[in-house]
């Protein structure tokens, strides 16, 4: 039994863990199926994080706060867009100049507005986001092994967490049977293809980048409104780059994702788990190693293990048609 | 004038300094097929993207059916139905076939019903104009006779009465070229209109109804071609009288200077490309390798070069060994006699970023005479390749011009130029004059007959039969990896047509 709680309890933070992770990823794969390559999740993250937590606290509204979150990073998205699609700019470098703009950025306004060291002010019960319990979870809470797995895996998360969930399925949906997937897809593997059906290509993928700034909206407003009642400078700590080595093990392809995501929320959950606790045989094992697990890993399944990853074919070339 | 499907009037189109159309007049008559010829870099493309609306023109009228046009972008183009197959394949490599013919075609946002209708009609498209294709299938895993069929579909799928094909048969054997041209008379004969552009004089004379040249940017001329000839056709593209034959005398082939033995190579995904292929070269012969592009002709020419390694196999240089399967260094392999003019001038020949001057020492920089010491001796290399460009006629003549700035036949001659006048023992060359003009694929021709008579070997691949029949002394054809064949140059192009694409392997295998 104390195996079972320690499981549950291990279950319930990598779910917590995961979410922001999926809406990162997520967001990724929107932009890069376009074949615009984005570096920049973390900034856009932290970006939103920060938004959502300020105007939460001045507004006291948790509704307002998702709302700013998703359209600053929506606009810092455009940047990217305007950058690396109109400009025909290196998207890499684009997107690691907002990753620097975000990360000096939060900071820079948050000690200017709030004076708390780079924090936003505590957020009251009405303008954070509060979990749900979903019905029957205490009726069903003494039923043996799953009234404890429905009421603390299944019920007692945030709108958001299963919004986050609800989105991967949707995303496969939009990705594979709609026109504006269909069309998402062909323009990153051949944008000529696009360009030649009568289709901007242009368009298209700024429409991608676009659902990238809203999802990773989504994920900061997650991080600063949500698991967290105020922004904390840096508190992304690369989870964007986590989201990214998911979405490229995971083939660009949603529900993989969510896997890799849960993978990854996992790792993390028994990183923390782990804390000054030593295993039999190995001994204590370093944070440090456990935070590195998820790269690591990446690394390793992707050298031998799971097959090449292939991403998509005109992803990180600006488009200009041929002479 | 309602017979005319297509009426350019004094299209006129500049890209920065570059006049690429200059006052183009352009009839089509409705129900026929119209050619298109030039060089390389003669406008036709262009013209034509002009047309589809990827491209505006800066002045002039484009007439369709009857009505002045204005073609803002391929939407356009589509409603009016012109429809285009282009060079390099339009279509999604991981996509269906289903899928690329409805891209930009959907009917709705959510494809549910879409797909449905659109399975249906393409089935139909399929069976009135006998162009079978498995809609399931997935691009990338056809061939590309077939990629180019889901070409032609995907326009038809979207009412096109108009079809325009840009150099179609670059990529096809010639009884797959043959096909397309049964497809397009029949397309003909139920009504469609059909542009064809293309380079090759041979395919014109085949299957147009009329023929436009167009030379320089400019149309130069438009004829019936039942009463014309190639050779006319040739003196209008080049605007001289050209020499379509290569002249050259018998070989005289002395000792073995390449002999490759057992040679097996695989890609880089592991498959085998180079099947156990054993040949041998003779000083003073050009042997030439016919292949369809994909056949293992690229695969082979690395491995020789040291550029690829080998899996097994020998290859004797001079008589001595060439560790093909371990450490072959192409630097030292060029010391001992082996110069390689590679298939793709841009990825392997040149840096088109360089002076013209540093490309024609690439590889051989290690020469003293371009050396000071640790440093390059500039004046030298500069002098040597001054020397060069006259003996070649590179235009324009200036060694101190970024390479990227010569046309297709100038950087042809450079890399020509540079492994040429080392005096190799054994000279290997890919695709000669890809891309070329037909000026310098004279030029070209020329040189290598030359070196075949100074008494080196040559190795010759390209995917041109005609370049092939013409050079070789010996002929050899691959096909799926394997040497199916050797020929004579006197074999006809049925015959070597035959092999290339596999049919007659067993034939040769039970011999």
């Amino acid at each position: 039994m104390d195996y079972f709680q320690i499981g549950l309890v291990t279950l319930e933070a990598t779910i917590r863990l995961s979410v922001p992770l999926i809406f990162a990823a997520l967001a990724g794969l929107y932009s890069e199926r376009s074949g615009v390559f984005d570096i920049g999740l973390e900034g856009k993250m932290l970006a939103a994080a920060f938004a959502g937590g300020a105007s939460a606290a001045v507004y006291d509204s948790a509704l307002i706060g998702l709302l700013i979150a998703v359209i600053v990073s929506v606009c810092l998205a455009l940047v990217h867009a305007f950058a690396s699609i109109t400009q025909r700019g290196n998207q890499i470098v684009s997107g690691v100049a907002i990753n620097f703009i975000a990360l000096g950025a939060t900071v820079i306004l948050g000690q200017a507005w709030f004076r708390q060291g780079g924090r936003t002010p505590q957020l009251g019960a009405d303008s954070r986001f509060q979990t749900v319990t979903l019905p029957f979870s205490e009726t069903l809470a003494d039923v043996p092994v799953l009234g404890p797995i429905y009421n603390s895996l299944i019920s007692g998360h945030f709108l958001l967490t299963y919004f986050a969930f609800a989105m991967v399925p949707i995303t496969w949906w939009v990705l594979y049977r709609t026109r504006f997937g269909l069309r998402l897809r062909a323009v990153g593997e051949n944008p000529g293809a696009v360009d030649t059906a009568g289709i901007s290509v242009t368009q298209m993928r700024y429409l991608g980048v676009i659902c990238c700034g809203i999802l990773c909206g989504f994920a900061g407003a997650y991080l600063s409104m949500a698991v967290a009642a105020g922004f904390v400078k840096g508190m992304t700590a690369g989870k964007g780059f986590i989201a990214l080595a998911a979405l490229i093990f995971a083939k660009w392809k949603p529900v993989n994702v969510m896997l890799a995501c849960l993978l990854f929320g996992f790792l993390d959950a028994g990183a923390i788990l782990m804390q000054g606790k030593s295993l039999p045989l190995v001994g204590e094992v370093p944070v440090q190693f456990m935070q590195a697990l998820p790269y690591i890993l990446t690394v390793v399944l992707l050298a031998g293990f799971i097959g090449k990853a292939i991403p998509p074919k005109a992803g990180g070339q600006p488009y200009v048609k041929e002479r | 004038m309602s017979d005319l499907a297509i009426e350019l009037q004094g299209i006129d189109k500049s890209f920065g300094a570059v006049h690429a159309n200059r006052n183009i007049n352009l009839s089509v008559h409705k129900g026929t097929i119209h050619g298109i010829i030039g060089e390389n870099g003669a406008g036709k493309s262009t013209l034509m993207s002009i047309l589809y609306g990827f491209y505006q023109a800066d002045r002039g009228n484009i007439m369709v059916n009857g009505n002045k046009l204005i073609i803002r972008d391929p939407n356009v183009a589509i409603a009016s139905g012109i429809g285009m197959v282009h060079q390099h394949f339009m279509l999604v490599d991981n996509f269906t076939v289903l899928e690329n013919v409805m891209l930009g075609a959907e009917e709705n946002a959510i494809l549910n019903r879409g797909i449905v209708n659109a399975r249906a009609e393409l089935k139909r498209l399929e069976d009135e104009y006998a162009l079978e294709v498995d809609p399931d299938a997935i691009i990338e895993e056809l061939p590309v006779g077939l990629q180019q069929r889901v070409e032609i579909l995907k326009a038809l799928y979207r009412g096109a009465e108009i079809l325009i094909l840009d150099e179609p048969t670059g990529v096809l054997t010639p009884a797959e070229a043959d096909h397309l041209f049964r497809i397009l008379e029949q397309l003909r004969d139920q009504g469609k209109t059909i542009i064809l552009i293309t380079h090759k004089l041979r395919e014109i004379m085949a299957i147009t109804d009329e023929v436009s040249v167009m030379r320089r940017g400019e149309m130069v001329a438009t004829r019936n071609t039942a009463d014309t000839s190639v050779e006319e056709l040739a003196e209008l593209m080049v605007g001289r009288r050209v020499l379509l034959r290569v002249e050259k005398g018998e070989a005289n082939p002395q000792g073995i200077k390449l002999s490759v033995e057992g040679l097996t190579v695989k890609d880089g995904r592991g498959v085998v490309m180079v099947d156990n292929v054993s040949l041998d070269v003779r000083a003073g012969e050009i042997v030439g390798i016919a292949g369809v592009a994909g056949n293992g002709q690229s695969e082979l020419l690395e491995a020789i070069t040291g550029i690829r390694r080998a899996e097994s196999g020998t290859i004797l240089l001079n008589g001595e060994t060439i560790n093909a399967s371990g450490d072959a260094d192409p630097q030292d392999l060029r010391k001992r006699g082996l110069a390689h003019v590679p298939e793709d001038r841009h990825h392997m020949g040149l840096v088109l970023s360089f002076e013209e001057n540093e490309n024609a020492i690439l590889g051989y920089h290690y020469d003293e005479n371009y050396l000071n010491g640790p440093m390059l001796n500039l004046d030298n290399i500069r002098k040597s390749a001054s020397e060069s460009v006259e003996k070649y006629d590179i235009r324009p003549p200036d060694v101190r011009l970024k390479t990227a700035n010569f046309s297709g036949g100038n950087q042809q001659k450079i890399v020509l130029a540079r492994e040429m006048e080392r005096d190799p023992t054994v000279l290997i060359i890919g695709q000669p004059t890809r891309g070329v003009d037909v000026g310098a694929i004279e030029f070209i021709h020329k040189r290598i007959i030359e070196m075949r008579d100074a008494g080196k070997a040559v190795l010759l691949v390209s995917v041109e039969l005609d370049e092939i029949r013409a050079l070789s002394d010996r002929i050899l054809v691959m096909f799926a990896g394997r040497v199916v064949g050797e020929r004579t140059p006197e074999a006809t192009e049925g015959e070597l047509g035959l092999l290339m694409a596999g049919v007659e392997e067993e034939k040769e295998a039970a011999q």
